[in-house]
This record gives structure tokens, sequence and C-alpha cells, in this order.
């Protein structure tokens, strides 16, 4: 099952072309990754799904990208229903200098989604279980969200993203600023939350790619260049560009 | 083996790695002179300031006895009620209190007993007894203000050796004086009424309440004003104005605006508020609004600065979740850059506290010998008081100008204080 179908999409910042044409089928409930060397064009084409290039007053988006058959790129479309349906978690954690609870109940609280106090406890309590999060901080929910560590501020901007039941999640190098074990954490999280949600991920790791993906795209230069199975592609890439970038002979 | 340490070192390299540390060390002492320059002219300042200014927290009162006589006061009741005590005549007995210090001089000298206090001792003498209606018909001990002459010269800043015709107290004063002060009858104590007292004409009766509530209520007037219309244009500028030409355009002239010479700001107060709008000259309303036009680029500055230093991934973070840009904005951008909008704001106006030019062109400079209650009554400011006693001439005011400098510098270090408290207590920590 398609969830999200680009076609042809060109993002242009100012007059510097940066992505060309890529086309792209994201499966729903799998991990897809996007993997290629700095400046490839992976980040900008995870911003197209949920309009966040929109903030970059020169950045130009062409194409269509379909969720459902519902089209993003149009002006038409109500970018704030729409990043309630695709969560975001970025590569530095970001989490607001809040409480812990104020951070997951934000999204539920501007979405109008708790009716009550004791329903809104309960989101927060299910996504910080879902972010593999409560056991630690349950004690400390009114905690300055920063004060926690790299690890646990990445799992609780995940707990964050969650709160409001997204459809999509888009993960852009979530583990580039984390130790290996914080890293670990944080996958078998991914793996845990594709069984209800489509995951995209950006990755620089590719032995992370591997290990959660089941879809894996090479994009350099702006250019999608293979796009399959992760089995396949890190053992038959069809391309040669894919296989010297997966056996490390640039990027 | 490392070449070029220690004796392996040839002479040129030698040469070189000592001129390099002199050049350290010569650039560490222009450092340290420029510092101790610095810190030496503060000094002299403010030892000039708390030497001259410092006696003028205490006050001079010369002790005498008055008799309340109900025959000189023109009491006829036999119990009088306090609107006879009010409407009595104090005039004989008030003089016969100060003559009475030296019953021997004729009549025709009594000025010279009489100008040793304040032009008010009639009042305290009156005052005397409205608070305390038992002391009638008797005879009762008496604090009268000494004037600002016996004042300074119980301070010692008057000189006694030059010539008698040039002093403003003849030796039969300092006669009377010297024999009050043996006996004790010259009291010096905190001046309290340099703090409640609105300006006078007489040096010893001058205090700054009225310039003081006149810079509180400008201050006040000043921030209810620029505060609101600087956040605003702040915030509009720095989150939701497109970047382009006429935006460029508006953030190089709040920049000038920045630079304008205080006095200009004057010139429109006088042409505009006082001239077309017709508001109350001399008020504190007048010159708040005068000074928010100095103070709103300062502050529309500092908000800007500190809106940037909200990190962008803040903003991300919540646009990502759904907000709107107003909601990211005033959810998380705002409150996060207020405490350096604050204390850009409370800098401003400590700049604008010591603005005198402004405010003597929209008239703040006129004499106000009552403490204003609102910000529309006539009022001065403590630096335009600071102005107005440099230029008198009488010897009691070089210390009030002192004195009131003390206090404005202050409020300006409390408040320079409270900006800091501010920006370190507050701001939030990034991870």
């Amino acid at each position: 099952m398609s969830k999200i179908k680009a076609e042809n999409v060109n993002v242009y910042y100012g007059s510097k072309q940066a992505l060309f044409d890529v086309s792209i089928d994201i499966a729903e409930k799998e991990v897809t990754a996007l993997i290629g060397p700095s400046g490839c064009g992976k980040s900008t084409f995870l911003r197209c799904l949920n309009r966040m290039n929109d903030v970059i007053e020169i950045c130009r988006v062409e194409g269509s990208i379909k969720m459902d058959n519902l089209e993003l790129n149009s002006r038409k479309l109500d970018v704030v229903r729409l990043r309630e349906n695709v969560g975001m978690v970025f590569q530095k954690p970001n989490p607001f200098p809040k409480t812990i609870y104020e951070n997951v109940a934000y999204g539920p609280t501007i979405h109008g989604i708790a009716q009550s106090k004791e329903e809104m406890d309960q989101i927060v309590e299910t996504s910080l279980k879902k972010a593999a999060l409560w056991n630690e901080v349950k004690d400390r929910l009114d905690e300055i969200g920063t004060g926690l560590s790299g690890g646990q501020q990445q799992r609780l901007c995940i707990a964050r993203a969650i709160s409001v039941s997204p459809e999509v999640i888009l993960m852009d190098e979530p583990c580039s600023a984390l130790d290996p074990i914080a890293t670990a954490q944080i996958e078998e999280l991914i793996d845990d939350l594709k069984k209800e949600v489509t995951i995209v991920i950006v990755t620089h790791s590719m032995s992370q790619a591997a290990r959660v993906s089941q879809k894996t795209g090479f994009f350099h230069l702006g250019k999608l260049i293979e796009f399959g199975p992760t089995d396949k592609i890190f053992k038959n890439p069809e391309n040669q560009q894919t296989q010297d970038y997966i056996t490390g002979r640039f990027g | 083996m490392l070449k070029n340490i220690g004796k392996n070192m040839n002479s040129f390299k030698k040469n070189l790695l000592k001129k390099r540390y002199n050049a350290e060390r010569r650039f560490q002492w222009y450092g340290k002179i420029a510092i101790g320059l610095a810190l030496s002219f503060l000094a002299v300042f403010m030892f000039q300031i708390f030497s001259k200014g410092y006696s003028a927290f205490q006050k001079t009162w010369i002790v005498t006895e008055v008799h309340y006589d109900k025959e000189l006061l023109l009491i006829d009741a036999e119990s009088p009620s306090k609107d006879d005590l009010e409407n009595a005549d104090y005039y004989d007995v008030a003089y016969k209190a100060m003559t009475s210090l030296d019953p021997g001089l004729p009549e025709e000298e009594d000025r010279q007993l009489i100008q040793m206090v304040s032009y008010k001792y009639e009042a305290e003498v009156k005052d005397l007894l409205l608070k305390n209606p038992d002391y009638l018909g008797k005879i009762v001990p008496i604090k009268l203000t000494a004037s600002d002459d016996v004042d300074q010269v119980h301070k010692g800043n008057y000189p006694r050796d030059i010539p008698e015709e040039n002093r403003r107290v003849n030796d039969y004063q300092l006669q009377i004086y010297d024999m009050l002060n043996e006996r004790g009858d010259i009291l010096s104590e905190f001046n309290i009424s340099f703090f409640t007292s609105p300006d006078s004409r007489e040096a010893e009766l001058a205090g700054i309440a009225s310039s003081f509530m006149g810079t509180v209520f400008s201050i006040l007037v000043c921030l209810a004003f620029s505060f609101p219309v600087a956040v605003l244009a702040a915030i509009y500028l720095e989150e939701f104005a497109p970047k382009n030409k006429f935006t460029d355009f508006i953030e190089v002239n709040i920049n000038n605006l920045a630079a304008v010479p205080s006095i200009v700001f004057g010139l429109l107060g006088l042409g505009v508020l006082l001239a077309v709008f017709n508001l109350p000259r001399s008020t504190p309303l007048v010159g708040g609004i005068t000074l928010s036009l100095m103070t709103l680029p300062t502050i529309i500055i500092a908000a800007r600065a500190s809106l940037k230093a909200v990190p962008p991934s803040i903003r991300e973070a919540a646009l990502a979740m759904g907000a709107s840009n107003m909601q990211t904005t005033m959810h998380h951008t705002v409150p996060l850059s207020m405490p350096g909008t604050l204390s850009g704001t409370i800098i401003g106006l400590a700049q604008a506290l010591g603005e005198t030019a402004p405010l003597i062109l929209i008239g703040m400079v006129a004499f106000v010998n009552t403490i204003p209650g609102t910000p529309v009554d006539p009022a001065a400011s403590l630096p335009v008081q600071i102005y107005i006693w440099s230029e008198s001439a009488e010897r009691g005011f070089v210390e009030k100008v002192s004195a009131c400098i003390m206090v404005l510098l202050a409020f300006l270090i409390l408040m320079n204080l409270a900006a800091q408290i501010v920006r370190h207590k507050f701001e939030k920590k990034w991870s």
C-alpha cells in the first residue's frame, strides 16, 4: 500500500536547483530510509513531506506529492492540518524549554485533541510509554525537558511527535547527535512504531539504514539514483554509484 | 630530538620569541593602564560627589523654647477647639521664641536672630501645637529648621575668616551660634525633609520629592507608551514581515533613530505634543511620551536581538507540531525572548532617566513646589533638578546638587542591577 507518492519533484533555492525530478513511492507502515552524501537533497525532500520548506522564503517546490491522494504541494492545503498528521523529529533534539509534561501536551493542546485533564494525562502517559521514556521520567514530569540527557531528549521529541497520533513520522538524522546506546534505543523504538505509523528516516549511517528500514532510497547530487527494498540496495544494487557509496568508496 | 628548543635554539629564533613575549607583555600593560585610568576617573568623580553631597543628608535644627501664650495667640475660648488653634495668630509666639535666645538684644536688631532659622519657623511653631494641643499655655522646647547659612556654618562648609561684610552670617549671629552649639542646642539629624519636601527657593527647605515623583511618573508613562509599541514592532519585523527592500529601509531608520540627539526629540515634543495636541506643559505625561520616542528604538533593537537569539530549532519544533506562525511566536519565541527584551527595556529606561535636554524643552524645568500626585501635574525630574540647583547661588544648594546626583545614581544602579537580574535569572539555558 502506497502512503506517499511523489512525482517529478523539483526543488529550487532561489536559482539553485536542489532536487531533480524525484519520484518515489513510500509504503504504509514501513520504514523508508533515505541515504546519500551530505548536500544530496535527502533532507530537502523529507521537508517537502510536511511542507517545512515553506519556512525558507527563497525555496520553491514543483511537482506532485500525494498523501492518500491528497495533493500536498498545493496552495490550498492547510499546513496546520498536514503537520498534525505528519510529525517530525529533527537532527538535534529540540524539546521546548518547558516541562516534560508540557512538551508532550503541546500538540494535543493546540489541536484540541484532549477534552479533559484526565484525557490529557492519558495521552501524555501513552506517548511517553510508546517513546520508551515513561519509566525514566514518570516521577519528574514537571521538570524542564531540556534538562534530560541527549538520548532522553530525543525520545521526548519522539513522544511529542506521536502525541497527536500522526500517520507519518519524518526523522531527519535522529541519531546523529547521540551516543551508540541512545542510538540503539531509538532504533528499537522505530521498529515498534512502524506497526502503527509510516516512517521516513534520513540517515548518514548506512548500517542504521540497513538495520531499521524496509525500503531504501539513495540520493546523489539532488537525484534519486536508486530506490528499492533495503536488502536489495545493500546486497545487490543495480547502479554503480549506489554500489560505490555503500561500499564506502565515496561520500 | 627537538630542534629550536633550549640550548639548540639559534639567536635569530631566540630574538623572535623574545619579541613576541615582550609584545604580549606590553599589550597587557596597555590594557591595565587603560583600566586603571578609567577607574581613577571614576574614583575622583565619586569622591567629589560623595565628599560634597553626604552632608546634605544631615539637617541642622536650632532648639529654643516657645511659650504658647493664649493672649499672644489671640485665643479667647476656655477650651479651644481644633479650629481655634488652627486660626490662632502665631506670629508673636514664634517671634518671641527666637528673640528669647538673646533677651538683651535691642528690638530693631531682632531680624538678625529671625534670619538664623528658615522662613517657615512660624509654621513649625504652629504645627507643634496642633500636634500637641495640651502644650497650650505652657513653655516647651521646640526644634526649628536652621537657615541654610547656619546649616552650612554648622557643617563647616562656611569659612569664618573672610571679612564680615562679605559673609552672609555676621559676627553677632556666629556668636549666638557658638553659644547655642556649646549648650548643645544645635542638633544635626537625618534630613528626612530632603526626601519628603518639594523644591524650594530656600536651600534648607528644598527637597527632591517633586522631582523624584516627576521622574517616576515620566518613566512609567515612557514605559507604558514605548514598551507595547516597541515589542509589537519588533515581533512583526522579526517574525512576520517579509524580508525586502522596504523592511531593510525600516531597519536602517530604526537604527538611525537610536542615534538622534535627544534634544531633537524635545523639540518634537514641544512642537507636536504641546503645540498641536495641547497636552499640559511641564507634566510627566508629556515628558514621558517625549522620552518614549527616545527609548523606542533602543527597545526595538534589544527585542529584535533577543528574538533572533531564540534558536531556530524551537520555531521548527513548534511549526512541525502544527502550530501556526502566530502560535509559534506567542507560545515559544516571544516568551523565550522576554528576558532579553525586558533587560533591554530597563536599559532604555535608565537612559531616559538621565535625560535632561528634552525635558527642559517641554517645560519640566519649571520651579515646582508641589508634589505631583498624577502624571498630569506639573513636575520636575531628577536630572533637571540637578540642573536647576546647580544654577542657584546659595551655598546650601552645592551639597544638594551632589546629593541629588547620588539619588539619581542610586536609581540608575538599581535599574541596571534589575536588568542584570532579569537577564541572568530568567534566561533559559539551551541544551
